[in-house]
């Protein structure tokens, strides 16, 4: 194996300039353009949720009108959902796919260079509508109509980058297809591949079913407002429930296109820091792979309360409880995997476990909401809005978080520093529970989500959300700093990197050559730790 | 005379501990889900419990065991390293044991959730229409209706840099100028529907939510066990001021409420009879600035300036310049495709002759038009 590296190294012949990114169709520097531009994103996204919390610090309106503000929850959700999670999914997927099942890069190189290129464009058309008479979106990252419709100049910006987004993940999820059908190195079967490839590629089947549906959605969207259709129109015949329909069609599995990919992380993780293989490996496939076909059946949970028929609403609800069993196996998987290991808690590892943790409390809340009775005074209230932060922040940005701490020595050849990475989970792990847990209280006792103000009974708690909000911002300074301290130098990595890490990428050298497994490996049972 | 002057501080004095009990008792660390006061939301609220309950002691479970491991499996321990990577019989197990809390869950969820699509044989039937941002009330059985928009003291405290303290504002953001009176003791069914965008009728107290969908009509009933006042929001993102269509409903007691209806009709059937005259031209403005400051401020703002491609300025437009006849056309019917309604639907002859008027004569507008009630209702 090591053999085959040092070949690598005689023909590691990088491009240099601007050029050696622009026209870049190397996996590893696209993965390092999804992850800088993903990590950008966050800050801007974050910015933005930094305005949404300074504006509910206290009742009153004293920062931004409500007009600017819907704008900002709009463009928030957008630009974290679209611009950070997904890029970082995509950018871990470039990066470790190719070094995890021996291959010398993606399939289709050149579309993996335009499907990270379309990405700076499309956030740029988004971002432009703020400047524009009339805002930018404002109406919800859902955008329903008939609200949406009433958006001015930005319209067209908002429906053109949903669909270059949706280009842009259509061949991101083509290319992990193509990548780990035909390029797996000699005895890498489908049930030895590591978890985080098999979270990808059903995720990458969810985005090619999904994307289209919501680029079908928009663009009645674009039509109903420009050429006079009616698809959303009741008095033209149309029906505003039906685009709620056909977007929670693509809405819900777009969840688990987010999480997946952190399952995957977190898999590969645990079992490397509890130093025992990851417990109940098929059965980890299997249910990653029920979640992904149930999430097609359990859409109208995001819409109870449009008035479906009695029969809609029990089987809606049967069928998204049952999303509890398979995602109970994995947390018991994990917790099987830790039980009688021998563990160390490196950044990676307590990022892990504050994932396991809060990611878990997320469930319950959603396990809550699935209760249709129960939704109808939960929905679009703090409570939900609790519910899918804890899932999303501490639970697939924390994997995220984990995965970068896990390889980035893999990947710049320098261990990070062990104690601000630490300084950074402990920061995150505290605020981000400060932040987001009094907003299940503020929801329960009634407070509505997207309103720029309330009333004074909800100024507790939202003021405590309000700092946890502002320190968790500040604490993902750290995480840059770690990041350009890592980059720069640092105590060289081992090519193994952590005494327990299993997989092909392990192998290689640290840094990785700029071409790695030119030469593809033989994998056996025992190499092939997953 | 110091009788007096006590008995003036104790007068002061009374409300003044009693607002100040109120903003303890509102400023709450509320922490869980109200009961509220119909037989629905007594039912939710059992059953919001029994789930808390179950996740409550599976996360114990869950998280107990996962510390457990965290201390005692840990390699600083000299924790003994096992190689184990399955176990059917475990897997199975909590596969199973899942399922079988999800069918404890599900089984009285169903009988709550077929109860509350119950919504047959109601005694009264409350039309509830979403407008941008308003709700508009229809007693359907007694030809009532009227608009309830958000109170004049939390308007003023709620604009951008207002200057005033919300805690000093009675019920900031939940008051309105004409609460929706409904009778206790009554099921009372109640239709939601929307004439712009989508909104959400939601009164906690009553234990559900229910989105108001312009061309829908959506059907839901309640049952009010007890007389108060029961505050709520809308719930669905409707546009800019989807933060202040507030709901307040006053449930009072059936006799109250026979009165209450009587009375209404009466004081609506008398501004109607009062308005139908020639106004002067000082009584029409100032009564179009009121009509202006809650009915088209919101978008067209207080200056007449309007909010640069999203809200046309109404100070020096064309419309507002140009015909009489066209002015009152926009404002009568709305413009489809924005959020310009038809304020015809909305407001009496009186009002709009009036709103008309003062737009016609206001900022730098200076045609010298005069509309008359009359006039509108000509144009209709």
């Amino acid at each position: 194996m090591s053999e085959a590296a040092v070949h690598d190294d005689h023909h590691d012949h990088k491009p240099t300039g601007i050029g050696r990114w622009l026209f870049s169709t190397n996996h590893k520097d696209i993965g390092t353009m999804y992850l800088v531009f993903s990590l950008i994103m966050f800050f801007i996204g974050g910015a933005m949720a930094m305005v949404i919390r300074a504006e509910l610090f206290q009742p009153g309106l004293q920062f931004v009108d409500p007009g600017f503000f819907n704008q900002m929850t709009t463009i928030h959700a957008l630009v974290m959902i679209f611009g950070a999670l997904m890029p970082a999914g995509v950018g871990l997927a470039n990066w470790l796919i190719p070094m995890m099942i021996g291959a010398p890069d993606m399939a289709l190189p050149r579309m993996n260079n335009m499907s990270f290129w379309i990405l700076p464009f499309a956030f740029t058309l988004l971002l432009s509508t703020l400047f524009m008479d009339g805002g930018g979106p404002a109406g919800g990252w859902t955008m329903y109509p008939p609200l949406v419709l009433q958006l001015g100049d930005g319209f067209p910006f908002l429906i053109f980058t949903v669909h270059f987004l949706g280009i842009s993940s259509i061949m991101g999820a083509i290319n992990i297809i193509a990548t780990v059908f035909n390029m797996r190195a000699p005895g890498m079967t489908y049930m030895r591949l590591p978890l985080f490839v098999w979270t990808w590629i059903i995720t990458a089947f969810l985005l090619i079913a999904a994307m289209p549906v919501f680029a079908g959605a928009v663009t009645m969207l674009l039509t109903d407002k420009y050429f006079a259709t009616s698809f959303f129109n009741a008095a033209g015949g149309g029906d505003p429930v039906m685009f709620q329909h056909v977007f929670w069609f693509f809405g819900h599995p777009e969840v688990y296109i987010l999480i997946l990919p952190a399952f995957g992380i977190v898999s590969q993780i645990l079992p490397t820091f509890a130093r025992k293989p990851l417990f109940g490996y098929a059965s980890m496939v299997y249910a990653t792979a029920a979640i992904a076909f149930l999430s097609f059946f359990v859409w109208a949970h995001h819409m109870f309360t449009v008035g479906m028929p009695l029969a809609g609403e029990l089987y809606f609800m049967y069928a998204t409880m049952s999303i509890a069993v398979p995602t109970g196996v994995k947390i018991f998987n994990w917790m099987a995997t830790m039980w009688k290991g021998s563990m160390t808690f490196e950044t990676p590892m307590l990022f892990s476990l504050g994932f396991i943790f809060l990611f878990t409390i997320g469930g319950f809340t959603g396990l809550m909401m699935g209760v249709t009775p129960v939704d109808f005074q939960y929905h679009d209230t703090y409570f939900i809005v609790a519910h899918f932060h804890y899932v999303l922040v501490p639970g697939a940005i924390f994997a995220v978080m984990g995965g970068v701490y896990y390889w980035l020595p893999k990947w710049t050849g320098h261990m990070y520093n062990e104690k601000l990475g630490k300084w950074h989970f402990w920061l995150s792990a505290i605020t981000v529970n400060i932040l987001f847990f009094p907003q299940h209280f503020l929801g329960l006792a009634g407070m509505p989500r997207r309103i720029p103000d309330y009333s004074v009974q909800f100024a507790d708690w939202n003021m405590v959300s309000s700092i946890g909000g502002f320190a968790f911002g500040l604490s993902q300074l750290v995480f840059v700093v770690v990041i350009v301290q890592c980059v720069r130098g640092g105590q060289k990595a081992t090519d193994q990197v952590w005494e327990g890490a299993h997989g092909l990428e392990f192998t290689l050298p640290s840094p990785p050559p700029f071409h790695s497994f030119t030469t593809p490996p033989q994998v056996t049972e025992a190499t092939a730790h997953s | 005379m110091f009788v007096k002057s006590l008995r003036n501080i104790i007068r002061g004095a009374v409300p003044m501990v009693l607002l100040l009990w109120s903003t303890v008792v509102s400023a709450d660390w509320a922490l869980n889900l109200r009961e509220g006061v119909t037989q629905i939301s007594h039912e939710v609220y059992d059953l919001h419990m029994i789930i808390l309950w179950v996740v409550t002691i599976i996360g114990i479970i869950v998280f107990g065991i996962m510390a457990w491991s965290i201390v005692h499996h840990r390699k600083s321990k000299g924790a003994v390293l096992a190689q184990f990577h399955h176990s059917t019989v475990a897997e199975i197990t909590w596969t199973i044991i899942p399922i079988l809390i999800l069918i404890v869950i599900a089984v009285p969820a169903t009988k709550t959730l077929v109860l509350m699509e119950q919504t047959g044989d109601a005694e009264m039937t409350l039309k509830v229409t979403g407008y941008q941002w308003k709700w508009k009330y229809d007693y359907m059985d007694e030809d009532l209706s009227f608009f309830s928009s958000l109170g004049k003291a939390s308007n003023e405290a709620r604009q951008l840099n207002s200057g005033i303290d919300p805690a000093s504002v009675d019920n900031y953001l939940i008051e309105v100028d004409k609460p929706v009176v409904l009778p206790t003791n009554t099921k009372i069914r109640i239709l939601t529907t929307a004439n712009d965008v989508i909104h959400s009728w939601w009164v906690p107290d009553l234990g559900w939510k229910r989105d108001a969908i312009p061309g829908f009509i959506n059907d839901n009933w309640t049952y009010i066990e007890e007389t108060g006042t029961y505050r709520g929001k809308c719930a669905e993102l409707c546009g800019k001021d989807h933060g202040f269509m507030p709901i307040v409903v006053e449930a009072v007691s059936p006799e109250d409420y026979r009165t209450w209806i009587a009375e209404t009709k009466q004081a609506q059937a008398d501004a109607l009879a009062n308005s139908d005259r020639e106004w002067a031209q000082d009584e029409l403005m100032t009564h179009g600035e009121e009509i202006y400051n809650s009915a088209c401020a919101a978008c067209h703002l207080a200056d007449g300036q309007g909010v640069p491609g999203a809200f046309p300025a109404l100070d020096g437009s064309a419309i507002a310049t140009g015909s009489v006849d066209g002015h009152m056309d926009i404002v009568l019917k709305g413009k489809a495709g924005t959020a310009m309604q038809a304020f015809g639907q909305q407001l009496s002859d009186a009002d709009l002759a009036a709103v008309i008027t003062y737009e016609r004569n206001s900022w730098s507008n200076a045609t010298g038009d005069v509309v008359q009630p009359a006039d509108v209702k000509a144009a209709r």
